[in-house]
Order: structure tokens, then sequence, then C-alpha cells
């Protein structure tokens, strides 16, 4: 005789099997999704409508009306509009992510090497410095060079000079640039007034923000390039001298390519984090895309549009990177193995 | 250690080879330059009582300023919590760490701990607010300094944590609709900038609440954080499950567990256990995190000795300001740092893997 539970799974089982369960979960579960975004939207339109702003992203092409400190990139003035200032803030994104993620992994490099190398000062040396970098938040850091910048450094008329045409001052850096005629000659900058002029020069905000990332970034990469070398499976470097190698030759033949291999998707995470970081520029004044699409939310009340474009163009530059390093490594993957 | 064991440690570890050797006199003859200043600026010459806070001010520089942060230090630390009430952020402060140490202790089992997590952060929320047992209520708006930091990191993870989890179960779910929801998810936040998230929850959220309904801005910024914390937190979630070997998931299943009873006593606690040293990683880019309310203008830490700087009395004193908001920072840090390095090399016997280090740390 079934006893009375036996009897209720039965019937539990019959008109509710997994399958048909799995799918009054999911019909919940899409059905309060859909109520959610409905109701959100809805007061969305009605707000919208109390407070007579158009939805929609007609505003681009309304003249932005405020001036950007820095557009070198692209000239750009009060009378553009929205679609350009953002633009020009896109431009001062990448125009200071480039170099930072370039320069952050050559430090990186040298500290993960650092922190290995077999002098123990310098093995401590790196290893504080990348406990320092990793441990004080990212924005604290900017806020401190940004001080150290605009309160210790000289004004530009005693501006330092380490190497000749390099002049570091309180009013960021100047240094000599390319001119792109024939000959190639160099453009050096020159005091004019209160001010550099010629050359290439930097705000203090991008120079903090520069320095900032970089040398935050690269205390992460040097961690990434640490550990991918301590990854290399020893009997490999053993092996290496034991064919006679050098120091030298085990890390440049054995060590390296095992390692790089590894090293690799960390490292376009971090790439894509110091692009994510560089949205930070707005805690300092420097104009990139995210201080720009706040300025432009403020001025027009489109919050909506504003806040979406921001994502909109960080998950396209995430996608793209995902998808490159998606082809490297199929490119570097081992054939046939489980890597 | 003997001298000749020393001679010997100094052979092999500083002048191994001539390329070691000019390494080390590099390296003492830059400190031996830069040791010196560096130390008279920051304690010898250091002003330290803002009694005397006009030498500051005098030129050439006198040293550090430490005066300020020495005046404002109840200002950084409570915010402007009613003078007569600061015990209770204070009491507040002692209670997080306690809780911290306790769960960094690993003797409670993970059930009781919660229970702990649970009315600690009740007591919290009523000395806070008050309103209850005589305290006076003091709005929100008057929180601040290292507690609200304290509050919104604390806070923020303990929400963050569970919701994480059922992210991360939901990923791998059989069901289509569950997954790819959870997966658009995880990837939109992963995806882009903390900052971004932010502004949704100061400007964006209001809009899509009605009319009359308004959540202050403490709260909309914490359920920010807890949405953005949830999606990274879920990834080292998912990463522990992942390793967890099919087979205890297939035997459970043939002693006929169903599905909670398979996640909740054999898969869940084992993936926890292995992915602790990159969820303390996680908290510790999360912790850091909090600092980004300085943008959007809530009164934590940071926000506290920047206004504290803007006082005309104590302006151009920024780079001493922001060592002693990096300091603050690093002491929370580095020892959650250490704690998850040690449990590392404690359950890998000496290992590094990449994991680790791909864990949310650094992430904005």
């Amino acid at each position: 005789m079934d006893s009375e539970n036996t009897r209720h799974a039965h019937a539990r089982r019959h008109f509710f099997p997994p399958r048909r369960r799995a799918l009054v979960y999911q019909t919940l579960l899409a059905a309060a999704v859909l109520l959610t975004v409905g109701y959100f939207i809805s007061n969305a339109v009605e707000n919208l409508l109390a407070r007579r702003i158009a939805s929609g992203f007609a505003f681009l092409f309304r003249q932005a009306g405020f001036e950007i400190g820095e557009s070198t990139l692209l000239s750009y003035s009060a009378s553009d509009s929205y679609l350009k200032a953002l633009t020009v803030g896109l431009l001062n994104t990448f125009r200071v992510a480039l170099p930072a993620i370039f320069f952050s992994t050559l430090i990186g490099g040298v500290l993960g090497l650092g922190r290995l190398a077999p002098n123990w000062l310098l093995a401590k040396a790196a290893s504080s410095y990348v406990e320092v970098a990793r441990n004080v938040p990212l924005v604290v850091q900017l806020f401190f060079w940004y001080s150290v910048i605009t309160e210790t450094l000289p004004a530009p008329g005693e501006a330092l000079q380490p190497v000749p045409g390099l002049f570091i001052s309180n009013r960021g850096m100047a240094l000599p640039s390319l001119l792109w005629q024939f000959p190639v000659t160099l453009d050096y900058p020159e005091l004019i007034g209160f001010n550099f002029s010629g050359g290439l020069s930097l705000s203090p905000e991008f120079t903090a923000l520069f320095l900032g990332l970089t040398l935050y970034t690269a205390a992460f990469i040097g961690e990434i390039v640490r550990a991918g070398i301590l990854a290399v499976h020893r009997g490999q470097i053993e092996a290496g001298r034991s064919l006679g190698m050098n120091e030298r030759q085990v890390m440049r033949f054995i060590v390296l390519p095992q390692a790089l291999r590894l090293i690799v998707p960390p490292l376009t995470s971090q790439y894509l984090n110091c692009t994510k970081n560089s949205s930070l520029a707005i805690a300092i004044g420097y104009p990139d895309l995210v201080a720009i699409a706040n300025t432009t939310i403020n001025q027009t009340g489109q919050a909506i549009e504003g806040v979406a474009i921001i994502m909109f163009v960080y998950l396209s530059i995430s996608l793209t990177i995902a998808a490159a390093m998606n082809w490297y490594n199929a490119q570097v993957a081992l054939r046939g193995g489980a890597a | 250690m003997t001298g000749a064991a020393a001679l010997a440690w100094l052979r092999t570890r500083l002048f191994s080879s001539w390329w070691n050797a000019c390494t080390t006199l590099v390296i003492l003859y830059v400190a031996w330059r830069v040791a010196p200043a560096l130390l008279n600026w920051a304690l010898m010459d250091a002003v330290w009582s803002p009694a005397d806070g006009a030498l500051c001010r005098e030129t050439p520089r006198h040293g550090a300023c430490w005066a300020f942060i020495a005046e404002k230090s109840q200002f950084i630390l409570f915010g402007t919590f009613p003078a007569d009430q600061q015990w209770r952020p204070a009491l507040v402060i002692l209670l997080l760490l306690s809780l911290y140490a306790l769960s960094a202790w690993r003797v409670l089992a993970p059930g009781r701990l919660a229970l702990i997590w649970c009315s600690v952060l009740a007591l919290i929320g009523a000395l806070m607010w008050g309103g209850i047992f005589g305290l006076p209520y003091v709005e929100n708006e008057r929180w601040g300094g290292l507690c609200l930091t304290l509050l919104l990191s604390t806070f923020g993870l303990a929400f963050a944590f569970p919701l994480s989890i059922l992210l991360a179960l939901g990923r791998r779910s059989q069901m289509a609709l569950v997954r790819s929801l959870c997966i658009g998810y995880i990837e939109l936040i992963r995806g882009v900038p903390l900052i971004s998230v932010l502004f949704m929850a100061s400007v964006m959220l209001p809009l899509f609440l009605p009319a009359g309904l308004s959540i202050d801005k403490l709260l909309r910024v914490l359920l920010a954080m807890i949405l953005f914390a949830a999606a990274y937190l879920a990834e080292v979630v998912r990463g522990g499950l992942q390793a967890i070997p099919q087979h205890q998931e297939e035997a459970a299943m043939a002693l006929g567990h169903g599905y909670w009873q398979r996640t909740v006593y054999i898969t869940l606690p084992q993936a926890l256990a292995i992915s602790v040293p990159p969820l303390v990683n996680t908290f510790i880019g999360f912790f850091k995190d909090t600092s980004l309310v300085v943008i959007i203008g809530l009164f934590d830490f940071l926000t506290a000795i920047r206004v504290s700087l803007s006082e005309p009395r104590w302006s151009g004193f920024g780079v001493e300001a922001y060592l002693f908001a990096g300091l603050g920072y690093f002491l929370f840090c580095y020892p959650m740092s250490r704690y998850s390095q040690r449990f590392e090399s404690r359950s890998r016997g000496g290992g590094l893997a990449l994991d680790e280090i791909r864990g949310a740390n650094g992430k904005t």
C-alpha cells in the first residue's frame, strides 16, 4: 500500500515534471521582469512629461554651449553640438588610456621581473611598491598626484628641466614634439609670458591622470607578470639549464614564451580596467567621455540617454577587447591540448 | 644569525654578481639621497598640533602639515554626526572591526556566523539611526567620514554576497531564460565603469520611480554598489563552482537529493571554501571602490578629507591630506591582502594560479 507521502510525490511528478516546472518558473520570471521594466518605463515617461524633457537623442545635435579645456585631437568650440563634445570626450579618453596602457605594461614588466630578481633589495623595493599601489584607491592616488603637481611644483618661469627640452611645472608638462614635415624636426617648447608655447603641452589634469593611471595599472600588471613566470613548471627551467643554456637564454626561450600564454588573458582584462578607470578623470577635472556626458546630463536633463551613451561606449570597448582576446587565445592555444 | 651566516646571506642575496652588486649600490645610493629629506619633511619638521597652524603657512614651508588632520579628526571619522552622540558611530566602527576579525578568524560555523552578522548589522542600524532605546534620531545625511565608508562597504558586501550566489547559480542554470538573464546582467555590469552605475543611481533612478516616492541618496548609492559588487562576486563564486568535480553533484543526485539540497549542502560549501582568496581580493577592490562616491558627493572618508581641505585656512595641503587618506585605506586593505595571500599559500602549497589575479581587484 502506498503511503500518503509517496502518493503525493507520484502525483507531483506526474503533473509537475521537471521540464514543465522549468517552463512555469521561466514564464513567471519573464512576467516579473517585463512587469518591473514596464513599471519603470511608465514612471519614466510620466516623470519626463512632468519635467518637460523630450526623450530621445535629438539633443545630440543641439548646440552644447560649454567650452572644453582640452580638445587637442579635434577642434571644438562652445558653438559645436553635444555630439561633437562627446566625441572630443571619447578621444580624450583614448588619449590618456592608450599611453597609460603602453607605459604601465613596460613598468609592470619591470616590476614583475624585479620582484623575482635575485637581488634582495630590488625584490623588496618592487614588492613594497606593488603592495602600496594596489592597496590605495585610484581616486586617492589621482588627487595625490594632482596636488603634487599643482602645489609643490614651481611656476612655469622656474620650471624644472630634468632633461633639456622637458619642462615640469605647476602647469603640467611641456615636451618637444615631432613636426611632420620634410625633414622631420623637433619642435621645442618655449616659455612665452606665463606659459609654454610650441612643442607638446600637457595639462596638470592630463599629467596627474596619466601618471596615476600608469602607476596604478603597472602594479597590477607586475603581479600578473610575476604569477605568469612563477606558473611555468620548474622542470622546464631545469631542462633548459641541463641543455647548457644560461639564465638569460632560459628566460628568453623557455620561460617567457610559456609565461606569455598565461599572462595575456589577465593582461587584456587589465587593459580594459585601465580604460574603465580612466573614467575617474572627472574627479580631477580632465574632460573625458564621462565628464562631458555628466555636463551634458546636467545641462539637458537627459539622464537616461547620457548614462546609456556612457554604458554603450564602454560596453563596445569591452566587447571589442574580449573578441580580440578570444582570437589571440585561439592562436596561442596548445593544439589538441587541454589548455 | 651568526656573523658568518649574515655574510653568506649578504653575498648570495645582494652581491652574488657584478650586476647584482651594482643594483644594490644604486638602490642604497638613491635611498641615502632621498630618505633623509623625506623623513625630515614628514616627521622631523612636521607641524603636528592645530595650535601651531600658523607655522604651516610660513614661507619657506616648515615641513608636512599634519595639524589640520588633527583638528578635523572628528569630522574625518564621523562626518557631521551630532557631537554629543559621536560615541554611537565610534561604537559602530568598533563593532564592525570586531565583526571583520571574527569572520577572518574562522572559528564559527557559517550558519552561526551569518546569524551574528545579521544581528550585529541590525544593531548597527539601530545605533546609527537611533529613534529607539531612547537614542535621539539622526538622519543619514549627517552620517559620514570613516564610519560611512565602513558602513557602505560592509552593508554593500553583506547584501551583494547572497545576490551574487544567486547570480552565479543562475548563470549555471539549465533554464535558458534564467541563464541568459544572469549572463546579460553580469556582463553588462562588468563591462561598464562603476561611475556610470553610480550616475545611474544618482540621476537616473529617481526618474524611474513614481512621482511621490523618493529614496534618499545614501540608499540609492548603496543599491548601486550592491548591484555592482554582485556581478563581480558572482564571477568569483562561479569560478569556485566550476572547480568542484562533477562527481560531487552526481553522487548527491544518486542519493536522491534535489537541486537545492545538492547546492546548499554539497557544491556551494566547497565552492565558497576554495574561493576565499579571490573573494577577499574582490572585497579589497570593493572597499577601495567606495571612495568613488566622492564624485557624486556622498560624505565618506575621502570626501570628508577633501572638504576639510577646502576650508581657506587649510587649503594648499593636498599632498598631506591625500597621503593620510591613502594611509587610511592602506591600513584596511593591506591586512586583507595579506590574509588572502596567506590563505592561498596554505591551500595551494605555495603554488600560484592566475585565477587569483584575475579576481576583481582593481576594477572600477
